[in-house]
């Protein structure tokens, strides 16, 4: 079977009959069903907690369903508006927009949980018009897309890369640049026919914010801390302000090394002139 | 389904020459209601992310009257439940099913059609 994406743009492939098929093909049902399990499940989502996700190029909500028999919310966007009818037909669940993903993510910053494509990606690798430039897409796309994303939020796209290496590359390095982390995971990498290729992205640090100190934890921080050391007192008595040249200070002190060295005599003895301020002259 | 207030709280234009693209004015002609199930905790989870003035305006935009609409979130949200009833109802039940959202930067006008908006830009506006 030749690729759908050498056959026409996404919003005129994907039109009414392809649309209608498409949803009432009940392989094509239980291959989108099982791809969106695993992007959940590679989501990663704390358990019991409804999250906010964001599923792009959801077509006509097959994917969608999925994500709210998991107990999410979602919210879509796909740029063929005939699935986009048939989802709203067939009421899924989340809100859809109609919206080209080389277009940016229109949404504002840090509003989703996770994100996920099933099937949607390859489509943006491809020059479908003249104006368009699919690096500057891509790149355009997952900036706007980080920018969405709550921080320490997972990304996960399923798709089929048209040459595994140049495609695969192209794709994960643009996101690389825009600040992700993560790579490419492949399910049955040595089957044809199940091999699966999603690309997880990570936006931020993944983790749990750390917990802040307790009282408990106070006793024992004070004792890991190191006390004053000799070196540091030396330190601070060093920089304690020097005498300044010439003054009467720097001048007896002068005076009484030279006397422990010379004798007593080897010096002027002290008086009340010693080191005495003179009138200035001109 | 159809447009909700959430959606509209966190969608934004990326028409070029937008600086901000938020918030989105709403000139609706249909409105629909539609119960949803209530669920406090994705309420205080999503109160974070939301903008409430925003949501003020879009309520008085879609035709609430105003005093169903809270005019600002409480201290502690989790346990005032009429609040987040409220909430509830203005963020997930209220639906745009007809009408047009407008960039505030660039006044372009999204229409929206059957509760779908249509975000897609011409060549020369990306």
């Amino acid at each position: 079977m030749s690729r759908p994406e050498y056959t026409a743009p996404p919003e005129i492939f994907y039109n009414a009959e392809e649309a209608r098929k498409y949803t009432s093909n009940t392989r094509m049902i239980q291959i989108q069903r099982e791809l969106t399990e695993r992007c959940l499940e590679l989501l990663a989502l704390p358990e019991d907690t409804p999250g906010f996700l964001l599923d792009i190029g959801c077509g006509s909500g097959l994917s969608g369903e999925t994500i709210s028999d998991h107990g999410h919310h979602w919210v879509g966007f796909d740029i063929s508006g005939d699935m986009l009818e048939v989802a709203a037909e067939r009421e899924c669940g989340g809100d859809l927009i109609h919206q080209d993903m080389g277009q940016g993510v229109p949404f504002q910053p840090g509003s989703f949980d996770g994100v996920i494509s099933v099937s949607a990606l390859q489509w943006l690798c491809n020059q479908d018009k003249s104006s368009h430039n699919p690096i500057k897409r891509l790149k355009h796309f997952f900036t706007t897309l980080y920018g969405a994303m709550a921080h320490g939020a997972r990304a996960v796209f399923q798709f089929y890369p048209d040459s595994p290496e140049q495609q695969m590359q192209l794709v994960t390095q643009q996101a690389m640049k825009c600040g992700f982390t993560g790579g490419i995971v492949i399910d049955y990498p040595n089957s044809t026919r199940a091999k699966k290729i999603f690309l997880c992205l990570f936006a931020g640090v993944v983790g749990s914010v750390p917990a802040g100190k307790s009282d408990m934890m106070r006793d024992t921080a004070s004792q890991s801390t190191v006390a004053y050391t000799r070196a540091d007192r030396r330190r601070q008595a060093r920089r304690k302000k020097r005498a300044g040249v010439k003054s009467r200070e720097w001048m007896m002190k002068k005076k009484e090394s030279r006397r422990k060295k010379y004798g007593e005599n080897s010096v002027k003895r002290d008086s009340k002139f010693s080191g005495r301020k003179r009138p200035t002259r001109f | 389904m159809r447009m909700k207030l959430l959606t509209h709280n966190l969608l934004r234009s990326r028409v070029k020459g937008a600086a901000k693209g938020y918030p989105l004015a709403i000139h609706a002609t249909t409105v629909e209601t539609k119960e949803a199930d209530f669920n406090p905790t994705f309420i205080v989870r999503m109160l974070d992310r939301i903008q409430w003035p925003v949501v003020v305006q879009a309520a008085s935009q879609v035709g609430v009257s105003e005093d169903k609409v809270p005019q600002t979130v409480p201290n502690d949200p989790e346990s005032d439940q009429e609040f987040l009833k409220a909430a509830h109802h203005l963020l997930l039940e209220i639906e745009v099913i007809e009408g047009e959202l407008e960039c505030p930067d660039t006044g372009r006008a999204f229409p929206i059609k059957r509760g779908i908006p249509n975000m897609l830009l011409n060549e020369d506006e990306v």
